[in-house]
């Protein structure tokens, strides 16, 4: 028998050069109509008008670290407004010599949060490292033990203020605003009118009013001869508005619930507590994982509303260094730079938010 | 004894075997008069504290304050003002900048959203690629960190007036804002005016009509069409009718600023852009997701019945998306309007700045912060009010 009955001579031909490799995906992406061809030349044209001088502005003619004067006399960018200024932009008033202690308590920070992503620690034992994180921290920033002098809430400034005042916010709002939202959820009129008024009032109106609220109001309510510093007021004031936010995010949870959930708690014979504390908010709470960091997020980027009733957060602490004469002018960079920092911090937190989404969208 | 009590049924015997604080309904009316009753006392407490507080400063409660002279200048405003008037005119001033930053905002918000929003649905990559980078940097950096971005671009990076850029004729940019020619004041515009509006009738009437007589015939009538035209035919036509006046009120050097022509200040530019910027990349985020919630299918029904790519969008996909789209649309438009209120940190007169300049001259703080509140919670629920009054026109009608 012959061998090419079994051996296929058959001609394979190559794909054509403008569908794979390189020029494939150009072709693919870029130039696949006419329209999107123009589109993309307009788009290359504005951006190499754009990024080159920018490129040279910020990296070439620029300078990093350098005394004011040196930046009078370049074109590029005056980077050194940062790291010429960076403790007090970082912590404020905070007396010098005792900066690391809010520099510690950040880091504590930072390594509880890189301890809390991932999800094998979720467990009891992580509340308690955050409740002892966060006393631990407490006692760092307020000092009178160990020989640490006291200092006062109205010297807590920079970044330790910015992380505080939305840390706090959310961690002291998350209870209130589960309550809340039972209360709005609950049969009984009275109760769940006075949470509605509550949620949709603070939602109507914006954090400057409450901000505004605490620093000229608030004084007026108490009696005579009490004060609550000012710091402690705008965290209040943080508290309530974010708990109402948090209140309709749980809210979306909860109804989200199917009804046998209910029913079946109450042919176990669970009582309403028992229910909500053992079948009901345990679920509801994981839906709503995802939601509540983006409260987060905007809690974070909202803490720099404090700007406005003269708490002096990171935000304020860099104006402040823009208002020294020697650094006058540099405002663009050091905006640029504060605004790189918040982006790390934002986009870290959404993109882990959109991660976690996913993972417990196990399908229902 | 023993006998009677066992004649009594269970229904008689209920209601004295459950003590009251376990039947349900009662504890009910417990926990709620409980609570209304806490709600009073705390009420009551913050009352008296306040009074007394009041009393020791010599504060007079009440809007009295509204009637007397404000005496501070307001850098722009809609409605003729000065330091001579009262306070509920300063107050009506700063409530219509706010109305003003909001309205131009929304508008510029939903048209650069949509775009945006679009372009990330683009089939070229780069355009993709560059709006998805626009929406993570701008939901990412704060709305307050971004205004002092613009505002510092404004007034550091601009030239002072004498050497003002000059970039068209009659149109100058300089750190006293952007200023350019407009119309000199003429009885033709306001005619104009009118006639734009009656076109607008005219076409919403024919729009009408065109659709009841294709439900009727079936023939098309091109409404959309004839009304473009009505709306630039009309007015060009008063235009012309007054004798097609073309004397402009030119911007000019004065001393150290411009006198003349229009002016965009810097404060009101920069609340602008960042307001603008910073919500366009929410609304754009909305604008994709409800595009992408359109099944293919639809698109491909509605290609496969004979419309045009125009109307599949018109009829098909809009519809179907503006449904998804508009609840989180509201929400963005009033955190537009409710972040108009960080106008005070850059200088812009808005209610809220108003307002605290009124309370710190006065010390009617209560009053100050509960107009506040009040006004956004008006702005609130009449945003809502139309966005639900358009949410149910859009919504679903369903057998």
């Amino acid at each position: 028998m012959s061998a090419p009955a079994t051996t296929p001579t058959r001609e394979y031909l190559k794909p054509p050069v403008t569908e794979v490799g390189v020029i494939g995906w150009l072709h693919a992406n870029l130039f696949n109509s006419w329209f999107n061809s123009i589109l993309t030349i307009v788009m290359l044209l504005v951006l190499w008008q754009l990024v080159p001088p920018f490129f040279s502005w910020a990296f070439i003619d620029s300078v990093w670290n350098s005394p004011a004067e040196a930046c009078r006399d370049i074109d590029g960018a005056c980077w050194s407004v940062i790291p010429q200024n960076i403790s007090f932009i970082v912590f404020g008033f905070f007396p010098d010599g005792q900066q690391w202690r809010p520099g510690i308590a950040m880091l504590l920070l930072i390594a509880l949060v890189i301890y809390s992503k991932d999800r094998k620690h979720w467990k009891k034992s992580l509340g308690v490292y955050w409740l002892v994180g966060l006393i631990v921290m407490g006692t760092l920033m307020y000092g009178g033990v160990f020989g640490m002098p006291v200092v006062e809430t109205d010297q807590w400034s920079g970044l330790p203020l910015t992380f505080m005042l939305a840390l706090f916010g959310m961690v002291a709002a998350y209870p209130l605003g589960v309550m809340l939202a039972l209360g709005r959820r609950s049969k009984m009129p009275a109760i769940k009118t006075l949470c509605v008024i509550y949620i949709e009032m603070i939602r109507g109106v914006p954090l400057i009013s409450l901000l505004f609220m605490s620093s000229v109001m608030f004084p007026l309510f108490l009696p005579e001869g009490v004060t609550i510093d000012k710091v402690l007021r705008a965290q209040v004031a943080i508290i309530m508005f974010t708990a109402a936010y948090i209140a309709e995010v749980v809210r979306g949870g909860l109804q989200a619930m199917p009804r046998g959930q209910f029913e079946a708690a109450d042919s176990l014979g669970l009582n309403y507590n028992q229910t909500m504390r053992l079948i009901i908010l345990p679920q509801a709470l994981k839906i709503v994982i995802p939601p509540s960091l983006g409260i987060l997020l905007s809690a974070f980027k909202d803490t720099s509303l404090v700007v406005i009733i003269a708490l002096y957060d990171v935000l304020k602490t860099t104006k402040v260094t823009l208002s020294n004469p020697k650094w006058t002018g540099y405002s663009t960079e050091a905006y640029i730079a504060l605004a790189i920092f918040y982006f790390i911090c934002c986009y870290a937190m959404s993109s882990y938010s959109r991660k976690l989404e996913k993972a417990l969208h196990t399908g229902r | 004894m023993k006998k009677e009590t066992s004649t009594t049924t269970d229904a008689e015997l209920l209601p004295s075997a459950v003590p009251f604080w376990r039947d349900p309904e009662k504890r009910a009316i417990i926990f709620q008069i409980v609570a209304l009753l806490l709600v009073a006392c705390v009420s009551y407490y913050l009352f008296t504290n306040t009074q007394a507080n009041l009393d020791r400063q010599s504060i007079a409660t009440g809007f009295g304050f509204l009637d007397k002279e404000a005496g501070f200048e307001i850098g722009e405003s809609v409605i003729d003002y000065s330091a001579a008037d009262t306070y509920a005119k300063a107050l009506l001033v700063g409530a219509l900048n706010t109305v003003k930053v909001s309205f131009i905002g929304i508008v510029l918000t939903i048209i650069l959203g949509t775009f945006i929003g679009i372009s990330r649905l683009s089939t070229n990559w780069l355009v993709a690629k560059l709006a998805g980078g626009y929406i993570e940097l701008m939901q990412n950096i704060p709305v307050l960190l971004q205004l002092f971005f613009w505002y510092a671009i404004f007034y550091e990076s601009f030239p002072s007036p004498r050497q003002a850029l000059n970039p068209f004729t009659g149109v100058f940019l300089c750190n006293r804002g952007l200023i350019f020619a407009v119309p000199a004041a003429n009885p033709a515009y306001a005619g104009m005016g009118w006639a734009f509006l009656a076109a607008l009738a005219i076409g919403w009437g024919l729009n009408r009509w065109g659709r009841q007589r294709q439900a009727r015939t079936g023939q098309i009538f091109p409404a959309v069409r004839v009304t473009i035209a009505l709306v630039i035919v009309l007015p060009l036509l008063v235009w012309l009718g007054y004798g097609a006046p073309t004397a402009m009120n030119m911007p000019e050097l004065q001393g150290f600023n411009f006198k003349g022509g229009l002016t965009v200040t810097p404060e009101f530019s920069a609340l602008l852009l960042g307001l603008v910027f910073y919500t366009a990349a929410f609304v754009a985020e909305i604008v994709r997701a409800g595009i992408q919630s359109v099944g293919r299918g639809q698109v491909e029904a509605a290609m496969s019945i004979g419309l045009y790519p125009g109307q599949v969008l018109h009829l098909v996909i809009l519809p179907q998306a503006l449904r998804v789209i508009i609840p989180p649309m509201t929400s963005q438009m009033l955190n537009l309007t409710k972040n108009s209120s960080l106008a005070i940190a850059i200088g812009f007169a808005d209610f809220v700045a108003v307002t605290n300049t009124t309370i710190n001259q006065t010390g009617q703080a209560i009053e100050g912060v509960a107009l506040i509140m009040l006004i956004y919670l008006f702005f609130s629920l009449s945003t809502s009010l139309f966005m639900n009054w358009y949410n149910k026109k859009m919504a679903l009608v369903e057998r």
